[in-house]
């Protein structure tokens, strides 16, 4: 190895003490914490909703891994561990503002109204998204790494073209990645030019720890939110895995860009306590008590903890956000299930909004094919 | 009707403007083409007149070129988006082909990217590596994107408009070394007016053989037509305009009639455009031809250096060698 990559080795697998600077409002211990320049101000019901949204996405999480066990869904990328990341963000966007997910961002969706089983065709194979961006303000997932922060950014210039910025009613965008995306061009060049043309964006990064097997150490020499200088906008570190902190910053930063002040690099830290989809096997690759260290820092039982000390819930509510869960994870299963497969020739439809000879021929010739089996069972 | 006597880049800047003048959600985008008025002068004095947010000088990027407007789409702007040129629209193919292309199946129909990527291509002007390319078949070859090219004053001024106009993501090949090439244009029609932009035109009629080609090459064909004409050989020239999709049914009739075609483009023969056209037209003329198709095209090597340009490109005395050898079967 050339020398240097020493500094680059993981120092140890005690998480606990090797805690980054970040912003923190509530502790692993659901301990609240103040900031000198963030704070939320949540009614006790308010508080009572985050905790259910956390529940709820994880729940329904769970039950997506579990039907593509289950050979239900072709594959799935579950969010366990990065719920907090997600419903933080999530919440902190308003009306007006648009998203822009990767593939993972389930719990941001939820937080957006939008019925979770939207996605679930993309991870059925029944469709590959299928929705308008524009009528939920949430962009299809895209699978690309990082080519969404892109399109982020050109949405938001449109968003100064139409002068739609300036004051409290102005709109902002929200571009999603995650660590090992910051190392692709998509995203650096998305960076050039939301600074240049100074875009009402926030570029939220899920830094979880790991690019599928690869460890941050492989993507950056640097924290993630220190590259922000570079291309002349704040970056800003937040404990990802609480909840109040996330919603914070993320307002904060979504209101700075509407105000027309640019854009803002979150690194949300955060750590992926599952696989990085459901066709990984993280055993080969996480570091011996690593999972455990996150567990104690998890993102859910912090806010339980709160809730409870704090008078603001009791166990009658948590047994009611669990049955709600559970509730709203079989109805989500019943409709995976009875989601239809595609009819063969829809495979030729959307390819071009006008149309296209060549498809028009292959369709009908297939279409002729598939009649010679007409009344035999296939 | 009206006419000017324009060079094709002079059709495609007129065009331009009409364009944005029709719909004020037209913008362009590219390196050098606002205030320099693009490298070719294409987009020469759109910036003073339209603003700067409507012809926008960007940073040198070219996946951020496509992929900001492809943001700028799903706002329901119609991105116009320049490349310098052929050899640098690369750092853009994943953006063009992942996400440019399949966002309207993707969508199941629901978001349209109304997106015009323009592209100078070929070669014959003299220039350094990557400046030269034809890079057509690797767009054609991706189902979502329609790829066209002009040969000539008139199409380039009314295709441009076309193709700003339609919903469908469009790679628009315009031939470099054609820009200063003088014609009439009929700048008083209406758009509605012209062929459809995926048509192929029949430019000159015979009987004898049938030449295919588009953009830089229609040039060569006609003149190897008129070359040929003094040997009493009577060629049909077709120019393709649309490489995707191909409008075959004039190739079709022209093939039944004369028995004879050559494919002539200067882009490589492997896997391209002539092998398209030669497959195609023998499923369906197989008993009309009388010789092999024949395909007249750059060579199978990077396009080399500019002193050696002139050998590698398609002429006239290349395409006439190739209707001999088709009269030889």
């Amino acid at each position: 190895m050339a020398k240097g990559n020493e500094a680059r080795t993981r120092d140890d697998g005690d998480l606990a003490v090797a805690e980054p600077e970040f912003v923190q409002l509530l502790t692993p211990d659901g301990e609240r914490v103040e900031h000198p320049d963030y704070s939320v101000d949540f009614t006790d019901e308010e508080y009572r909703d985050l905790y259910r949204d956390l529940v709820v996405v994880r729940r329904l999480d769970a039950e997506s891994t579990a039907l593509q066990r289950q050979g239900e869904l072709g594959i799935w990328a579950s969010l366990l561990g990065q719920e907090a990341a997600q419903v933080g963000s999530g919440r902190a966007l308003r009306k007006q503002d648009m998203a822009f997910p990767t593939y993972r961002e389930h719990g941001v969706l939820y937080c957006r109204g939008i019925d979770p089983i939207m996605p679930l065709g993309l991870f059925r194979g029944v469709d590959q998204g299928g929705w308008d961006p524009n009528e939920f303000k949430f962009n299809m997932y895209t699978i690309v790494i990082g080519a969404q922060t892109l399109h982020a950014t050109g949405y938001a210039m449109g968003i100064n073209m139409d002068g739609k910025i300036g004051g409290d009613d102005g709109e902002a965008v929200i571009a999603y990645f995650g660590d090992g995306a910051t190392s692709q061009g998509d995203v650096n060049e998305a960076f050039v030019w939301a600074s240049v043309f100074n875009a009402p964006l926030v570029f939220f990064c899920q830094n979880n720890q790991y690019a599928i097997s690869e460890p941050l150490e492989r993507q950056t020499r640097v924290p993630i939110y220190h590259r922000a200088a570079g291309f002349g906008f704040p970056g800003v570190r937040v404990d990802g895995n609480d909840v109040l902190a996330t919603y914070a910053v993320t307002r904060a930063a979504l209101d700075n860009a509407r105000h027309g002040n640019g854009p803002t690099l979150i690194e949300a830290y955060t750590y992926r306590m599952g696989a990085h989809t459901t066709s990984d096997d993280p055993t080969r690759y996480r570091i011996a008590g690593e999972l455990e260290s996150w567990q104690a820092r998890d993102p859910i039982k912090r806010v339980r903890t709160f809730l409870a000390k704090h008078q603001i819930a009791d166990d009658t509510y948590f047994n009611e956000v669990e049955a709600d869960a559970a509730e709203q994870a079989t109805h989500l299963r019943e409709r995976v299930l009875s989601m239809p497969d595609p009819t063969p020739t829809q495979m030729f439809d959307n390819v071009y909004p006008n149309g296209s000879p060549l498809l028009d021929e292959q369709r009908e010739e297939f279409s002729r094919y598939l009649e010679t089996f007409a009344g035999e069972a296939h | 009707m009206a006419t000017e006597t324009l060079t094709i880049g002079k059709a495609l800047n007129t065009g331009l403007r009409k364009a944005m003048e029709a719909d004020p959600k037209v913008v362009l985008m590219g390196e050098d083409i606002g205030k320099l008025g693009g490298v070719f002068r294409i987009t020469d004095g759109l910036q003073k007149d339209f603003g700067e947010d409507r012809v926008i000088d960007t940073p040198l990027a070219e996946a951020g070129i496509v992929g900001t407007a492809v943001g700028l789409a799903i706002r329901g702007y119609r991105p116009v988006c320049e490349i310098q040129f052929d050899g640098f629209v690369y750092p853009a193919y994943d953006q063009i082909v992942c996400q440019v292309a399949k966002m309207h199946y993707r969508s199941q129909g629901k978001v349209r990217i109304p997106m015009v990527i323009r592209i100078p291509f070929g070669g014959g002007i003299g220039a350094v590596e990557h400046h030269s390319e034809s890079p057509e078949a690797y767009f054609a070859h991706t189902a979502g994107l329609k790829v066209v090219s002009c040969s000539n004053p008139n199409d380039a001024h009314w295709m441009i408009q076309q193709a700003i106009a339609s919903d469908d993501p469009i790679v628009f090949l315009e031939p470099k070394r054609r820009y200063w090439e003088k014609g009439e244009v009929d700048t008083s029609a209406s758009l509605a007016d012209q062929i459809p932009l995926h048509d192929a035109r029949l430019l000159r009629e015979g009987g004898d053989a049938t030449i295919v080609a588009y953009g830089p090459m229609v040039r060569v064909a006609i003149d190897a037509a008129t070359a040929a004409e003094e040997d009493g050989r009577s060629l049909e020239v077709i120019d393709l305009r649309s490489i995707s999709p191909l409008d075959m049914g004039p190739v079709y009739d022209s093939v039944r009639k004369t028995g004879r075609l050559i494919v002539v483009h200067e882009a490589p023969s492997n896997i391209g455009v002539g092998a398209e056209v030669a497959a195609r037209v023998t499923e369906e003329c197989f008993y009309s031809l009388e010789a092999p198709v024949l395909r007249v095209t750059g060579f199978d090597t990077p396009y080399p250096a500019s002193r050696l340009e002139e050998d590698f490109l398609p002429d006239l005395d290349r395409v006439l060698d190739a209707v001999d050898r088709s009269f030889g079967f």
